[in-house]
């Protein structure tokens, strides 16, 4: 990748001379025919329904001010073609088979280690490998049963992966209220584009939670387990259990017995089978991880390495989704699938090395400089947008513990056309699909696009200002 | 259903009630104030009653001292520090429903969400006109809530659960009402009809809305005998002890849990008690005595309901696991 030919980005609705794109062009044409103010007066029904709900699922605080933190949607579609899509689709399929296939593999004979591919080092010191897991068997050998992939855009065919999502992913909620209050909005859009389906994602959810139950159950109970109602999430936790129409317990709800987990019912105590969890490893069993949690439930561990009660996602799965294994990602699919690897990784510097380290330190203003550890774009350095002194205080903080970053080229995040106050203009984008894996991996078409409000912002992420939209991928 | 959300809901239902309870009995002591002072005696004497009914006169005494009009209708209706006041039932209502958000409906929620928001921007000081106007929009809530309640939610367990916690609460409430005030009631030969008791026995009655439901069942003079009946044994009076324990017990039958038996036992043997009791004999019994009993007999029945249903006691539940 040149990086000077990233200074142009890539706009998916129009091509550089203005003409709209081949996969825009009935809305486009439909977009030109609107009258004026219909964008802006379908938007603020909108916002009146998301405030709604809003008022409903995000009150927080004590306050009605403080209450709501509503990710801003936007009601311009991203729009992706079939064939575009085929091609996303088996390379995150692709992906995540040999993230599943790493994950049993570093908790059973690490073959990859041996063959030299990736370090014991980089594996066993993790800090969030778990060596409780080891020999543990899976169903179907899945760990990741739930993963959010970002994708971003360069170019036409040109797309990256981000970051592998294999913890607790979160956002498929917004994707689907997203889907609704388009169709709401825009019956007539609908009409006029024949947009794959995304509606089923709980049912294949419930599904691929239901195969990861431990063998010979043939009726598994299923729950959702939240950290509580004062978790950011909570909404979508809620969300889903009702979805699915299943319950959503807290720890408090459950308690282990020899080795198999009951929840508190009315009927008395239920014996529970999958747990899709939306906690993390370290807070799930004061008994083996963190002690001083009171949102998991003691015994979890032991039941769960026992085989009777299955976690999605398992435990351990972080060491898979750390921005330093990232790097070796391309390596496991020709490693464990014997295939080319058909999306690529973003180029990416480890300063544990030293000539890595060097090049990076010198090129600093035209890099992205991350925590290994880090996540939502929190605690990371955007060369091209910061000042001389943000630069040198991160440089300091980089010299202090180089193996606890790494650096990428700035990418040119592709954009699409977003409603802003001064109308229609172009805002840059990324993709996070939802890849299940069960028996098979599944996954619905489209996923959750996040959009960089500020002009010319490359960062997409909620909690630093960034929007969504509704996705499409358009049948043949 | 999932113990900790019956368990919310049965709270969110009773605290409600609470609160609406509350806003009664300090209305009419408000209305009685107005009252030339010799009716009750004293102004302390009058205002120990709304304390000793809802069981909060010794926090008030360690607080203010003799039980005064504007300082007892504080502590009752707005002191974030008393337990039971109106303001914390109403927070921990809306925080009972909060975390069953998912079992309740939208309207519910909104209903119980702008209850809570709206008392916060009510003036943290009160005088005499807006005490009553409070008590009046505390009552409108509660009305409001139930309406919405029946009229959106899925009748199914969860709903057992709303009414288990109202009735066993109101059930409650109307026999410390009329246990605070048996005195009156007792039949005292020398003031049948006087002015002095029907102020008394009125006052009682309004105070759980039973002024008109009298006056329309017995177009008479009201007595002391009566205003038991009307309030104890009458199955036709919403908030008298058999209409509650009427509709404690299909909640339970309802319910249904195995788990259940010993308070569906309990909810009966009060029930019966109360269908098949009579007037007379209660007073011949004690009526104070009778209502003790009545109050005993409820929180007993509370304490089977929640380790039946509602508890999250490992070795209860690990008891039945092995039976």
């Amino acid at each position: 990748m040149d990086t000077k030919t990233l200074k142009k980005y890539f706009n998916e609705m129009y091509a550089d001379n203005g003409a709209v794109r081949g996969i825009y062009e009935r809305y486009g044409n439909w977009l030109k025919d609107l009258p004026d103010g219909t964008l802006e007066r379908r938007n603020a029904e909108a916002e009146l329904l998301f405030r709604r709900l809003g008022i409903t699922f995000a009150v927080y605080g004590e306050d009605a001010g403080e209450a709501e933190r509503l990710i801003p949607f936007d009601i311009v579609p991203r729009i992706f073609g079939a064939s575009e899509w085929q091609r996303l689709e088996l390379g995150l399929k692709q992906r995540v088979r040999a993230l599943n296939a790493f994950l049993h593999d570093i908790y059973h004979d690490q073959e990859i280690i041996k063959a030299g591919i990736i370090t014991e080092q980089q594996v066993l010191n993790n800090a969030q490998y778990r060596p409780e897991m080891k020999g543990v068997n899976l169903p179907n050998q899945v760990y990741a049963h739930i993963a959010g992939i970002d994708l971003v855009r360069i170019a036409e065919n040109d797309f990256y992966v981000l970051e592998d999502n294999l913890r607790t992913p979160s956002g498929v909620s917004y994707m689907l209220e997203n889907r609704k209050t388009m169709m709401r909005l825009f019956p007539e859009l609908f009409v006029k584009h024949a947009v794959e389906p995304v509606e089923h994602y709980p049912q294949m959810l419930l599904n691929t939670l239901r195969e990861a139950a431990p063998p010979n159950v043939a009726y598994p109970v299923i729950v959702v387990m939240t950290p509580g109602s004062y978790n950011s999430a909570y909404f979508e936790h809620a969300y889903l259990a009702s979805q699915m129409g299943v319950e959503l317990v807290e720890g408090q709800d459950l308690f282990v017995h020899q080795q198999k987990v009951y929840m508190h019912t009315t009927e008395g105590p239920q014996q529970v089978h999958v747990i899709y969890r939306r906690v993390d490893d370290d807070f799930i069993d004061p008994r083996v991880f963190r002690p001083d949690s009171t949102l998991g439930v003691p015994g979890l561990m032991e039941a769960y390495c026992s085989g009777n009660v299955a976690l999605a996602n398992g435990v351990g799965t972080g060491v898979a989704d750390d921005k330093s294994t990232y790097l070796f990602v391309p390596e496991m699919i020709r490693f464990y699938l014997g295939e080319a690897p058909i999306l690529s990784n973003v180029p990416t510097w480890r300063l544990s090395e030293s000539e890595d380290l060097s090049y990076v330190l010198a090129h600093l203003p035209e890099l992205v400089v991350k925590e290994v550890q880090g996540s939502g774009g929190y605690g990371m350095l955007v060369g091209p947008t910061s000042s001389k002194a943000e630069i040198e205080a991160y440089r300091l903080r980089i010299l202090a513990e180089p193996a606890k970053f790494i650096a990428q080229p700035t990418l040119a995040l592709s954009s699409c056309p977003t409603l802003v106050e001064s109308g229609v203009a172009p805002r840059h984008v990324d993709l996070r699909p939802f890849v299940l894996s069960g028996k098979d991996v599944r996954i619905v078409p489209g996923g959750l696009t996040r959009v960089a409000l500020t002009e010319g912002s490359l960062v997409v992420n909620s909690s630093q200002g960034g929007g969504t939209k509704d996705t499409w991928v358009l049948e043949d | 259903m999932l113990s900790r959300t019956a368990e919310n809901l049965f709270w969110m239902a009773r605290h409600i009630e609470r609160a609406e309870n509350t806003a009664r009995v300090l209305d009419v002591a408000h209305r009685t104030s107005l009252l030339p002072l010799d009716i009750e005696g004293t102004q302390a004497y009058l205002w120990y009653a709304p304390l000793n009914i809802t069981g909060c006169a010794d926090s008030y005494e360690v607080k203010y001292g003799l039980a005064r009009a504007d300082a007892v209708s504080h502590y009752m209706a707005l002191d974030p520090d008393n337990p039971t006041s109106i303001y914390n039932c109403l927070k921990l209502a809306r925080e009972n429903a909060r975390t069953v958000r998912g079992a309740i409906t939208t309207e519910m929620w909104e209903v119980i969400n702008d209850t809570w928001l709206e008392l916060n921007r009510l003036p943290k000081q009160m005088d005499y006109e807006n005490f009553r106007d409070f008590f009046d929009w505390v009552k409108n809530r509660s009305h409001l809530f139930r309406g919405v309640t029946l009229g959106t939610i899925i009748k199914d367990i969860g709903l057992s659960f709303i009414k288990l916690g109202t009735f066993l609460e109101r059930a409650d409430n109307t026999a410390r009402i009329l246990d605070v005030k048996y005195h009156i009631l007792l039949p005292s030969l020398d003031h049948i009809g006087g002015a002095a008791d029907y102020y008394q026995w009125g006052s009682l009655l309004k105070s759980v809305s039973a002024f008109e439901a009298y006056q329309k069942t017995y177009r008479d003079v009201i007595s002391p005998q009566r205003v038991s009946e009307l309030l104890i044994f009458r199955d036709d009076m919403p908030r008298s002890l058999h209409a509650c324990m009427d509709e404690v017990e299909s909640a339970l039958i309802a319910i249904n849990g195995h788990s259940g038996k010993e308070a569906r036992r309990l909810a009966g043997e009060q029930h019966a008690a109360l269908h098949f009791g009579l007037t007379q004999d209660a007073f011949s019994d004690g009526l104070h005595e009778f209502l003790t009993d009545f109050l005993k007999n409820t929180a007993l029945l509370s304490r089977e309901i929640r380790e039946a249903y509602l508890s999250r006691q490992e070795t209860a539940l690990i008891r039945q696991l092995t039976t």
